[in-house]
């Protein structure tokens, strides 16, 4: 018998596996995009005892690693939900958690980006404040959002890898899988990258476009 | 369920962490001068290289801005060995975070030697500055001020990044975790504490860069206005 070397089947394993980081990226997106948003609001919002909470909780996100903050649901749940939790829920709650901080922060900067004369005069028509917010300032807000905002899609993507250590089988745990039966890592792990880039480089390019567009549009 | 929290029985530990921590901290630094060097330097090459270096210098930056650090630290460690030279998990770490954050410094440099306006250097051409001259002093300087505050959000990240290393067991403050939590089997507390590090850690980075600014950037604190 032959030692097995790297072959179609296990680019077919990985091809599926990158499915499985496609859909983990789109809970922390989906997931991410929601709790940010929420934490944005209480971030720009009347309430200094929020404002002050949301503040806390971004600095909190962003100045801890994503690494430590999956190890702690993973360890937590296990203590707190008992074992046999799914790996993905898991992975998505820790990812979630992170874009959540960072989407929050990124939107505030584009919500406070639009001209102060529009918030002004949206008080002087007399509009609420959820009518201000969605009818004046979230539409101009959400062109300036999206270059940043697909650009930080990428950052997901590539950080559901993180996703390996507590054992949920995304494209990076399932080249370690691979490496751990042929061991050739050189050649794995290369396409293992190439699998990320084909999913990270299209993003780019679109927020690179989408920004380029929007100076123009700007000017 | 009940879970007490016991963070006594981590509490011989504590030199542990404090050594971790600092194993952190030179890794961060190490990668984060190096990285700069490596970073400012495609930041030039891609704005004023031949179309060959220009077009090295923009793969490099693509392919690393669009693939995980994980499977970049990966390739070097492993790769590397299959290729026949052996490299420590230190260095490997090293390597791997240094070509990481240099191509993340090369976009964010380029930015700001776009921002440097054609004059500028027409002015300092006129007053017969050579060419080493106006690199330093009107071009790479007043860009890199400028984009300062980006440099050092990314250098944060970069050592909030540098726990990922500990999964080729480089010696850092997560592999320290990692060891501590299994021989006390209190890993909740343990990654508890160890974020709070990391949190500590990024403070001190922010305080340390701004700091530096103050002295790197004799214009601002003289005039108390950036450029």
């Amino acid at each position: 018998m032959t030692t097995p070397t790297f072959s179609l089947l296990h680019v077919e394993f990985l091809a599926w596996a990158a499915l499985w980081t496609l859909g983990l990226s789109a809970i922390a997106f989906v997931g991410g995009g929601l709790l940010g948003f929420g934490v944005m609001l209480a971030r720009i919002g009347p309430s200094k005892l929020l404002r002050r909470a949301a503040s806390t909780y971004i600095q909190i996100v962003q100045g801890t690693p994503l690494l430590i903050l999956l190890f702690l649901i993973y360890y937590g749940i296990a203590i707190f939900a008992g074992p046999g939790f799914p790996a993905i829920l898991a992975a998505g709650a820790g990812l979630t958690i992170y874009a959540s901080g960072f989407l929050a922060e990124i939107w505030r900067g584009c919500i406070e980006a639009v001209p102060k004369t529009q918030w002004e005069a949206a008080e002087c028509l007399a509009l609420t404040r959820w009518q201000r917010m969605t009818r004046v300032i979230l539409p101009q807000a959400l062109r300036i959002a999206t270059p940043p905002t697909v650009g930080f899609l990428v950052q997901i993507v590539k950080n559901t890898s993180l996703a390996s250590v507590i054992g949920f089988i995304e494209l990076a745990q399932a080249g370690k899988l691979i490496n751990n039966s042929i061991f050739e890592p050189f050649t794995v792990f290369m396409v293992v990258a190439a699998f990320y880039f084909a999913i990270c480089f299209p993003l780019s390019m679109w927020s690179r476009k989408l920004e380029r567009k929007l100076n123009v549009a700007g000017r | 369920m009940t879970y007490t929290f016991d963070f006594s029985a981590l509490l011989p530990y504590w030199p542990d962490f404090l050594w971790g921590a600092v194993l952190t901290l030179q890794l961060s630094a190490v990668a984060t001068v190096a990285g700069f060097i490596v970073g400012t330097l495609c930041a030039i090459g891609r704005a004023d290289g031949s179309p060959v270096v220009k077009a090295i210098v923009a793969a490099y930056v693509e392919v690393i801005r669009n693939t995980p650090l994980l499977v970049q630290v990966f390739i070097i460690y492993f790769g590397i060995a299959t290729l026949g030279i052996r490299v420590s998990a230190n260095l490997a770490a090293m390597i791997a975070l240094t070509v990481n954050v240099g191509a993340y410094t090369c976009e964010i440099v380029r930015a700001g030697l776009q921002s440097i306006h054609r004059s500028q250097v027409e002015a300092a051409e006129c007053l017969g500055l050579s060419k080493p001259q106006i690199y330093w002093h009107v071009i790479v300087r007043p860009a890199i001020e400028r984009v300062y505050p980006s440099l050092t959000s990314q250098y944060v990240l970069l050592m909030l990044a540098s726990s990922i290393t500990s999964q080729i067991s480089a010696e850092e403050l997560t592999a320290v975790a990692n060891r501590i939590q299994s021989g006390t089997f209190r890993a909740f507390e343990t990654y508890i504490v160890v974020g709070l590090i990391y949190l500590v850690l990024s403070f001190v980075m922010r305080g340390a860069f701004t700091a530096f600014a103050q002295a790197a950037f004799t214009r601002r604190r003289k005039l108390g206005t950036t450029l």
